[in-house]
């Protein structure tokens, strides 16, 4: 990686001068909160903005606001240490600080913002390359080239949503606030979100993230289980957010799953959703709900791991929040043992408590 | 013999015991200099265009638009630099800077000197290259199955760089004496050293007309020779200074370009030149693993007996000869080193592929064939159902003997490595006893204690260390050896100290730069502490003998009673009587005048005497026996090591923190080689590295690391310092095997080659589930024509290590 090219930094002492400071700056100008996503983009110079506009001191996105019943109001710029250490957000939606824990490392989730996450820049290993690297296979798409290399008949960029707060707060249902000169608006999380590699969010460059609105919590479950290589640093290669609510007999009655890191956006395991709901978790409706989750999985070889072995492990892991969240054991007993057999640890990270 | 070790070994004050490093102090509170560290008035920085193809030649070079880019100095072209160098003497193939061709992804093309880093790299923008794009080969069949374009025009034939045959007795009398003979193959994945510290370089000319570099190398000396042969200088105008190596495991073993290419630019300028690479181009010089595909077949009695072994390789070999010829060599001479093996026959072929150029990495070139050796052993115990621990234990090569290949080998501590993992993991409640999904595997090997040949030929000491005294009490040990971590350092204070009976922190250090130090070869195969400790002790003795005399002559105590401890020389029958060193110091010098001493070390010659019998011989051979432990979820295959058992054979530790230091990195390598470093590439895109980043290229975290329960098995050895054997490469060799021969114990798959990722382990469980055969792994060994063996008569065949003609036994 080269260091950084030069830059002006400009450091607002408000949310509406930072936003004015983007609308004068144009297209040369980005936000940039923690850096932990933006200045290794620039390393690379995947991303080279002339004007970089601090948020980290802007104390008015570091607070924490509202009740869990009326649904709570994160500012987008707290840390995901913050995030995750937060007693309030640990008790009222543990699956939103169990999430943010499961990123990247320590160092990192003390710089890092949970509004800079949801925006995390898409991911492919022929995109996050440093410059001479992609120059060697003159390009792609995503930046200074004209192909996809992962697909390069595809006439679009396949690089991988790999936010793992992205399809929790899509499951749970959760929304952001972006503020801009022009105006402010509430958007669902879901639809902060393109498939498309690169134009991946549903957000114009002159608008910024302040907050995130947790929804009431009235009732509803989720967790969320990381596929990744190893215990810390490494991105997802499948998300499993998974968000239900379930009545008093244990029928479910409203299911969200929602696969992050096989796909350019969010992915929503529909069929999954339909092989639950109405129904009660046993090991049965968890494994068609698991089986129903291969088919929309299509992960490329942009990552890490085998694709064919990603693919397989989506209905391992809908079976293992399912379990998680009614309450079955983990593991299935294995034919040839009366022993069961053990669960995940330290390389794929889910809840364990 | 190569001389003194140690003779008063009872009273051990010094060694044997915790002592800090000499380098602690300084690395923690970050006074270390590294290379990167280090400026100098007017410096220029360097930055390198590399070629953006994987083989092609080159058309047009065009860099007149950044040489009058401002603030650039100069651009360093192939041209400028004509004359080839590589690490060893039969392979110089490099040169520091194109010259008409590239041969990889990464190769340098040209330099750029400037005022600022920023500047060189903006110019690299400027610098016009156009390529003809030659069909490029990434793995070994391509290699085979494409004779042309060569990657290279020297070597065997087409894109073989070279061919080993050796064959130790006839190995057909072996097979027919087998009650069974089974075939392996495996194959073992290059990875990469990952050291923390980029490569860094400074350069600096002087008006003299001297060169000085200042660089992160493992292997002054030889770099030293390197330089001035391609720079043209006489070796009495360059100097090298290794600066304290932030981490090398081999991968600063090799002379590199960027070395050259800032000397040069320092020569031209009249400036001094840094330079420090980034990750990516780490990746580019590598040097690391070669991938190694191996045909492993055995015939074998009842009782585990060893009748004869066919083991064959296959190296990538990458874009250069490096230290490739002797990796060839490795995969197969220390083969014989752990068990008897009545006849052996070993063919190597290293093929050039357009990848980055593969060398000597922890082990080099022996954990692969040991890979392939270990996990054959559990399946041999496996079909014979024998116990695997005490299968091994039935056949070990006996202490002080000479395996079918003529290595000599001294004392020999696997028997007990074995006992120790077996009753520390509980071996025999749990081999084959545990749940579905956990199992425990076991592992061994041996390793050599420095190589007993230097890499060019030459009958001089192989380390050599000066001593002074001064009146202030002081003593400073002058030594080439390089600190990469290892401890070197404080191996040479901790022997000084212990002879002389002082402190190790009263020593000064000074060591591995090539104008103030007597050559010591280099941080590679385990030699430095056997070595230079062999020296430090023989200057250490005479410096003694020198205050003795003195001390004796004053005090009119014989000799033979003055006792050297706690900073004094005094009569071991009257402690009271004495002198403080110092005191000893002054009597000396008034005596003999200024004081210094030498020390150097030599190995023994080897009893081989055939072509190639100078790859394998040592000093000493190391032992490890390893016990792993896995946790495998048959529904991802995900693989966890909990624990590892591991003792190893040592011989005597100077220092047992730092041996266990040695031992827990060895694990923590090996577990990432077999659970997930792979050094890969897009064949199909310009044969691009898949990810040349610390990110990316996955290697375990604290997280992954295993507990690691160390034993250590002290027999000293009479070659080593002390008695002291190896321990920084050995210890890495039976953790990738033995957790392999883990994972069989818990779900009943072999997977036949590393790294053992989960999509490998899954193929495997669901295979044997459909009844099909549960094993992941190469299937195909491929073909090529091989030279006749050089065909040696085994020790116990008679013979005297020479090679004969050809008589075949059978008809």
């Amino acid at each position: 990686m080269l260091r950084l090219p030069k830059f002006r930094y400009l450091q607002p002492k408000s949310v509406a001068e930072a936003v004015r400071m983007v609308s004068d700056g144009g297209p040369d100008a980005l936000f940039v909160a923690g850096g932990t996503d933006l200045y290794p983009n620039m390393k690379r110079r995947q991303q080279v903005p002339k004007v970089v506009i601090g948020l980290a001191q802007l104390k008015q996105l570091r607070t924490t606001k509202g009740k869990p019943a009326q649904g709570m109001v994160l500012g987008a710029g707290l840390t995901l240490t913050e995030v995750a250490e937060d007693r309030r957000i640990q008790h009222a939606y543990p699956v939103v600080s169990k999430a943010a824990e499961l990123i990247s490392t320590p160092l990192l989730r003390n710089m890092g913002s949970i509004g800079g996450n949801l925006l995390l820049d898409t991911r492919c290993n022929y995109y996050d390359q440093n410059y001479e690297w992609r120059k060697g296979i003159n390009f792609c798409m995503k930046k200074d080239g004209q192909i996809c290399w992962v697909a390069p008949s595809s006439p679009r960029c396949w690089a991988v949503q790999s936010s793992d707060s992205a399809p929790v707060m899509v499951a749970i249902g959760a929304q952001v606030k972006l503020i801009s000169s022009s105006g402010e608006r509430l958007l669902p999380v879901a639809e902060l979100y393109n498939d498309d590699g690169i134009h991946h969010l549903n957000k114009r460059p002159d608008e910024l993230l302040t907050e995130i609105h947790l929804p009431p919590t009235n009732g509803w479950r989720a967790t969320y289980w990381k596929l990744r290589r190893r215990g810390s640093f490494d991105f997802p290669v499948l998300g499993v957010a998974t968000c239900l609510r379930l009545t008093g007999d244990g029928t479910v009655e409203h299911a969200k799953i929602v696969l992050g890191g096989i796909g350019s956006c969010p992915i929503e395991a529909t069929l999954s959703e339909k092989a639950i709901i109405g129904k009660r978790l046993t090991e049965e409706t968890v494994h068609d709900a698991a089986e129903a989750a291969y088919s929309p999985v299509k992960p490329l070889d942009n990552t890490d791991f085998a694709t064919y072995w990603r693919k397989h492990m989506a209905r391992y892991y809908v079976a293992c929040t399912l379990r998680e969240l009614g309450g079955l054991p983990q593991g299935l007993p294995h034919p040839e043992t009366e022993n069961s057999v053990p669960a995940l640890r330290v390389f794929s990270s889910g809840p364990f408590s | 013999m190569g001389g003194a070790n140690g003779a008063e070994r009872k009273d051990l004050r010094v060694i044997g015991k915790p002592h800090r490093k000499v380098d602690a102090a300084s690395k923690v509170t970050g006074q270390t200099k590294y290379a990167d560290d280090l400026v100098l008035p007017r410096m220029l920085y360097t930055k390198i265009l590399r070629s953006t193809v994987p083989h092609g030649r080159i058309l047009k070079l065009d860099t007149s638009k950044a040489e009058s880019h401002p603030g650039v100095k100069l651009v360093l072209l192939g041209k400028d630099l004509p004359i080839p160098y590589g690490a060893l003497p039969v392979s110089e193939d490099e040169h520091p800077l194109a010259i008409g061709k590239v041969r990889m992804m990464g190769d340098p093309v040209a330099a750029v000197a400037a005022v600022d880093e920023d500047v060189a790299t903006e110019a690299l923008d400027l610098i016009d290259v156009e390529y003809e794009l030659l069909p490029a080969i990434s793995s070994i069949q391509a290699a085979l199955d494409t004779p042309e374009p060569r990657i290279h025009e020297y070597g065997e034939y087409g894109n073989i760089h070279r061919r080993q045959a050796y064959e130790f007795g006839d190995v057909e009398v072996g097979f027919a004496e087998a009650d069974f003979i089974r075939e392996d193959v495996t194959f073992y994945e290059g990875s990469t050293h990952l050291a923390l510290e980029q490569h860094a370089s400074v350069a600096q000319f002087g008006h003299d007309g001297k060169l000085t570099l200042w660089t992160c190398t493992q292997d002054p000396h030889y770099l030293h020779r390197s330089l001035a042969k391609v720079l043209g200088l006489p070796q009495n105008h360059v100097r090298v200074i290794a600066t304290t190596n932030g981490g090398g495991f081999g991968g600063k073993c090799d002379p590199f370009a960027h070395e050259i290419i800032v000397s040069k630019l320092a020569m031209m300028t009249g400036r001094p030149v840094k330079i420090c690479l980034t990750r990516e181009e780490v990746f580019y010089c590598h040097r690391g693993r070669h991938p190694v595909l191996m045909s492993t077949k055995t015939g074998f009695k009842k009782d585990g007996t060893i009748t004869a072994m066919h083991h064959r390789t296959f190296l990538d070999g990458g874009a250069y000869g490096g230290h490739g010829v002797a990796s060839t060599f490795y995969t197969g001479v220390l083969q014989p080193t752990t068990y008897k093996i009545k006849r052996y026959k070993f063919e190597a072929v290293r093929v050039f592929t357009n990848k980055a150029p593969c060398g000597p990495k922890r082990g080099h070139g022996t954990p692969q064939p040991r890979f392939a050796q270990e996990i054959q052993m559990d399946k041999i115990a496996e079909q014979l159902g024998l116990d695997p621990a005490e299968m091994r234990k039935k056949h070990l090569i006996p202490p002080n003997s000479l395996t079918v290949n003529w290595l000599r080998v001294g004392t020999m501590g696997l028997g007990k490595c074995i006992d120790k993992v077996v009753e520390g993991s509980n071996w025999k409640e749990r081999f084959r006893k545990l749940p579905y999904g956990k199992g425990i595997g076991l592992a061994c090997s041996g390793y050599m204690t420095g190589a007993g040949t230097p890499i060019y030929w030459n009958s001089m000491p192989h380390s050599g260390v000066q001593l002074k005294l001064d009146r202030s009490g002081g003593a400073t040990v002058f030594c080439g050896s390089a600190e990469i971590g290892q401890g070197s350092d404080s191996i040479l204070a901790y022997i000084v100290a212990e002879v002389l009976g002082i402190d190790p922190f009263d020593i000064r250090v000074v060591t591995a730069d090539t104008d103030l130090t007597p050559v010591d070869l280099g941080s590679y195969s385990s030699r430095v502490t056997l070595m230079t400790g062999n020296a430090a002790i023989q200057a250490a003795e005479r410096a003694k003998g020198m205050l003795i005399q003195a001390v004796s002559a004053k005090l009119e105590v014989p000799a033979d009673r003055l006792v050297f401890a706690d900073r004094r020389v005094f009569d071991s029958e009257n402690p009271e009587k004495g002198v403080t060193f110092v005191e000893a110091v002054w009597l000396a010098e008034a005596k003999f005048g200024t004081l210094g001493t030498v020390g150097s070390y030599k190995p023994a010659p080897a009893p081989g005497k055939f072509k190639g019998s100078g790859v394998g011989p040592s000093p000493a051979y190391s032992y490890t026996a390893a016990v792993a432990e896995v946790e495998v979820n048959p529904e991802t295959g995900i693989v966890v090591v909990p624990r590892v058992w591991i003792a190893h054979d040592i011989g005597q530790c100077i220092n047992p923190v730092l041996v266990m230091g040695q031992i827990e990195g060895s694990v923590y390598m090996g577990l990432g080689e077999a659970l997930m470093e792979e050094m890969t590439y897009r064949g199909n895109r310009n044969v691009v590295h898949k990810f040349p980043s610390f990110l990316e290229y996955k290697s375990p975290t604290t997280m992954e690391m295993c507990d690691v329960i160390t034993y250590l098995i002290e027999d000293q050895d009479s070659n080593g310092p002390f008695g002291a054997k190896e321990a920084g490469q050995g210890p890495q060799l039976p953790v990738a095997p033995a957790i392999a021969n883990a994972i069989y114990d818990a779900v009943g798959v072999r997977i036949d080659e590393v790294p053992i990722t989960p999509d490998k382990v899954l193929k495997a469980i669901r295979a044997k589930a459909k009844g099909q055969e549960g094993r992941y792994g190469p299937t195909v060994f491929p073909r090529c024509d091989m030279p006749a063996s050089i065909f040696v008569p085994t020790p116990e065949e008679g013979g005297d290590g020479k090679a004969v003609e050809r008589q075949p036994v059978l008809a």
